[in-house]
């Protein structure tokens, strides 16, 4: 608890615990924000973090609603800001009327920067809710409008879009209201997506004009072998689709489909990357170090990252793991942070966690960082003195809080250095954690010296950070409150990309 | 005492270092590890499906348990490393029979039953049991009017314990899931609610890694299962590093070592049961140029006490281990029936080393569990008398 003057009278000494505590919800909302997916995590199950993270969404909304809107733009992962929008629809307009307009722009806003699949799922969730309020179906109804290209969303995402036009009483247009409604009574569409779509029903050719994953479904109704199917249908895959292809392609035998790596976004690349064997890994070194170098320059050209003289201590520890739904994800996000710090700044060293195989110390932007396997103790204290040693201004450690070799070892070591040692060369420490603990409804912690920070993906860790005076408890509520207004008043203020 | 028994103080731990330990919720696992293992003994995990298994350990006497699965030992004799597919073929082998279609049973041979000329199998954990269960199974020597005819006739028979699987371990399987490995580590050391429940020493770092998940199916005393509810959290740690003593980073990487030495000693200091204690230990089975031995601490009612099998090399290095905790009322069985056999089962005898009264010793007796040892009259005669004596 930071009170700066001593408070004479019992009601200044609530009032100060108060603020105290509600900037400690706050924090501990956006944080988890930054890290929760409601999946399965190596250390907990997936019922276990949404039951928490329900709960901290409902709580937030119901006592802090400025801030639960506002966190719509402070940059929290896709899976939390459909969670908020889900929320928002479900508890109706505010009755001011600049925060309906605040609220509804954020809405807007949020949607628009969604992918389609998320969004899509959103409408189906209120549907399941059964949230049906006025605001809702005009939600609903104008980012369908906004969308670029209809007819192609109608196709892609019949099931979903004729459940959310049903639930928002939609006025559809001639021709997508029949296909989406009464498909089986046209003999022919004039528009000629729809009209593959129909012919697709029985005609082979007519399933390599539709979208991948529509075609996939008439793929196995015609009983169209698989290598046949990928070769044809290649020149309708997006780049995300050829790119998840990339593995199964080996196993189901049919020619891989070409990809340009290097605009695959940084920490996607990376899981696909930490996915593949070690020897395939080394086999191409070369060819994934350079994607990944220019993934990275993609990302930070999008979202710059300052640091000056960086050292990293990444964890690869056996719980880098991951889950069966987020397989080597904590891995991947530092070997992504990796490539990010290294292509931001030219005085990056990374500290890898001690591993079963080999003694490897410092490694440098140029090293080739993903070949590391996660296995063995989480050994955080040794990479973290041998940090400190070569005198950088920003530590970030990238570690999923479990340290056991041995336990509460970093906290002791920051603490003492910050309060010993940091008049001679002072160092920033943080812990990126990339897992959320539902028990604790945040990102576990190393320890009360280093603040510790919430990160969903690699790319994220700007936003992250520029957050991360307020996880430390330096700042108040108040200026917590404005950061975020300030944020939002971007997010609406920005035009359509 | 001949020349398969001998007693020793502490398990040799010596050889394995203990890293710091790894802590959830009330669970404390403790690393153990060995920087040179030796390759010329190998264990793998042989899997019984059946509910359980019955042992003819001889011709006579069946041991009754769930057994999940036996632990097969492949060596060489020269020294040489045990190849991978020996190990895959042992485990292969058929052992035994399976009886039952609904509720099955697996009947075996013997504890430690020898399958080759460099292939052993065993029970793990089951044969130090065995030797707890046969520990005075014959009965008195000596026909005291006081004991029963069938006491006379067949010993003990059947003399039964409890014991608790892993997985009833509150907090235990959880533990092990997320229990990291380290490099060269062969064993651990299981804690639940700081009291040490089992120790676990394989011969190989990746036999270890293949044999890590059995703990869970392994079983442990009940007082092991009660400090599971009990304990939340893991609270005794070391001192933190002396921040007054540090002036550059060298100090602090010295500080930071001495932590780990004092996690170290923290770990030796809780696990005083595996080094300070005297066992009484008996061979099972010799395979040179190892042998299989089971055993047993001093059954001293006041401390915790284990039981125990390991396989030492002929140069004293242990191998392999499984210990498990005896909860205080099997202790106190133990501890009563051997106290009876050094006084051949002259309860009057026993009851004046025991510093009691006979009456007293025969209560303790049945309280026990062995009232079936004895005639009914001389039970309700002795609680009679008590009572009575407890009215005046």
């Amino acid at each position: 608890m930071s009170v700066k003057n001593e408070p004479q009278t019992f009601d200044e000494i609530y009032a100060a615990q108060k603020e105290a505590s509600e900037r400690e919800d706050l924090v501990m909302f956006i944080n988890a924000c930054f890290a929760a997916t409601g999946q399965t995590e190596y250390y907990s199950s997936e019922r276990c973090g949404r039951v928490s993270i329900d709960f901290l969404h409902s709580y937030v909304l119901a006592n802090y609603r400025t801030v639960y809107r506002r966190v719509l733009a402070a940059g929290v992962n896709d899976f939390n800001r459909a969670r908020i929008v889900t929320k928002l629809l479900s508890v109706g307009a505010p009755a001011d009327k600049d925060d309906r307009l605040e609220e509804g722009q954020l809405i807007s806003r949020t949607l628009r920067s969604l992918p389609a699949n998320r969004v899509f799922a959103l409408f189906a969730r209120l549907r399941e809710l059964k949230v049906n309020n006025r605001r809702s179906r005009a939600v609903v109804r104008d980012y369908l409008k906004s969308r670029s290209d209809p007819t192609f969303d109608a196709v892609k995402y019949r099931r979903k879009i004729r459940m959310a036009a049903r639930h928002a009483h939609l006025r559809l247009d001639g021709e997508t209201g029949q296909f989406l409604f009464a498909l089986k009574d046209q003999k022919r569409f004039t528009t000629p997506l729809f009209d593959a779509f129909l012919r697709a029903h029985y005609a082979k050719q007519a399933v390599y004009e539709l979208p991948y994953t529509v075609a996939e479904g008439f793929a196995a109704r015609h009983g169209i072998p698989r290598d046949e199917f990928m070769r044809k249908i290649e020149p309708q895959m997006t780049h995300a689709e050829k790119q998840r292809v990339q593995a199964s392609a080996g196993r189901q035998g049919f020619v891989k489909p070409d990809v340009d790596l290097a605009r695959t976004p940084l920490t996607r690349l990376a899981i696909y990357v930490a996915s593949l064997p070690l020897e395939e890994r080394r086999r191409r070194a070369t060819e994934l170090h350079e994607s990944l170098r220019a993934s990275a320059v993609r990302a930070l050209r999008k979202r710059p990252v300052q640091l000056g003289k960086v050292a990293l201590v990444l964890d690869r520890s056996r719980s880098t793991w991951g889950s069966r739904e987020k397989r080597r994800r904590p891995l991947a996000i530092a070997i992504a942070i990796h490539y990010l710090m290294g292509e931001s700044t030219s005085e990056m060293r990374a500290f890898w966690t001690p591993s079963r195989s080999d003694a490897q110390e410092a490694i440098t932007t140029d090293d080739h960082a993903f070949l590391v396997e996660a296995g063995g103790q989480t050994d955080l204290a040794s990479p973290l003195l041998s940090a400190i040693e070569w005198h950088p201004d920003n530590i970030i450690i990238v570690s999923d809080g479990y340290e056991n070799a041995p336990p509460d070892a970093v906290n002791q070591i920051v603490d003492a250095y910050q309060k010993r040692l940091s008049q001679s060369h002072a160092i920033a420490f943080i812990h990126a954690n990339p897992v959320f603990d539902p028990d604790h409804f945040s990102p576990r912690p190393l320890g009360d010296a280093l603040t510790t920070i919430g990160l969903r993906d690699a790319e994220d860790l700007g936003a992250s950070m520029g957050f991360a005076k307020f996880a430390s408890g330096e700042a108040s509520q108040t200026q917590l409150e404005s950061y975020l207004g300030v944020l939002a008043k971007d997010l609406i203020g920005r035009n359509d990309e | 005492m001949n020349e398969r028994q001998r007693t020793l103080t502490g398990l040799s731990l010596d050889s394995l270092t203990m890293a710091p330990p790894q802590l959830l919720g009330g669970v404390r696992l403790v690393p153990l590890i060995r920087s040179a293992s030796r390759s010329d003994l190998r264990l793998s995990r042989r899997v019984y499906a059946e509910d359980s298994a019955f042992v003819e350990v001889d011709s006579k006497t069946f041991y009754t348990a769930y057994v999940p699965h036996g632990l097969v030992a492949n060596w060489t004799t020269d020294g040489g490393a045990v190849f991978g597919s020996q190990m895959t073929q042992a485990t292969k082998k058929k052992d035994g029979k399976s009886y039952g279609q609904f509720i099955t049973a697996r009947g075996l041979r013997k504890m430690a039953r020898r399958e080759g000329k460099t292939q052993l199998r065993f029970l793990p954990l089951h044969v130090a049991m065995e030797g707890l269960l046969a520990l005075h199974f014959g009965g008195p020597d000596i026909a005291w009017t006081e004991y029963s005819t069938a006491a006379m006739r067949t010993g003990l028979s059947p003399r039964i314990e409890t014991v608790v699987p892993g997985d009833q371990i509150a907090g235990l399987d959880d533990a092990l899931r997320l229990f990291e490995i380290h490099e060269n580590q062969v064993g651990v050391l299981v804690f639940v609610s700081e009291s040490l429940a089992s120790a676990c020493v394989v011969p190989h770092p990746e036999d270890y890694v293949a044999l890590h998940h059995t703990l869970i199916t392994d079983f442990y005393g009940d007082l092991i299962w009660q400090y599971g509810f009990y304990a939340t959290d893991n609270v005794v740690c070391p001192d933190p590093i002396d921040i007054e003593s540090i002036t550059s980073v060298a100090d602090l990487r010295r500080e930071v070592d001495r932590l780990r030495n004092r996690w170290a000693e923290m770990n030796a200091l809780l696990s005083t049961a595996c080094c300070d204690r005297e066992y009484r230990a008996e061979r099972v089975y010799r395979f040179k140029p190892f042998s299989l031995e089971r055993f047993i601490t001093d059954l001293d009612p006041a401390a915790e006490n284990h039981i125990g099998e390991a396989i030492y090399a002929d140069d004293g290095s242990l191998q392999y281990l499984k210990t498990y905790r005896m909860s205080s009322s099997q202790t106190r069985r133990a501890y009563l029936l051997s106290q009876l056999a050094d006084h051949e089962w002259d309860l009057d005898q026993c009851a004046m080393a025991l510093g009691c009264t006979k009456d007293e010793l025969i209560l303790r007796l049945e309280n026990a569990g062995f009232g079936y040892l004895l005639h009914q009259h001389v039970i309700d005669g002795a609680r009679a008398r008590v009572s009575r004596q407890l009215r005046k």
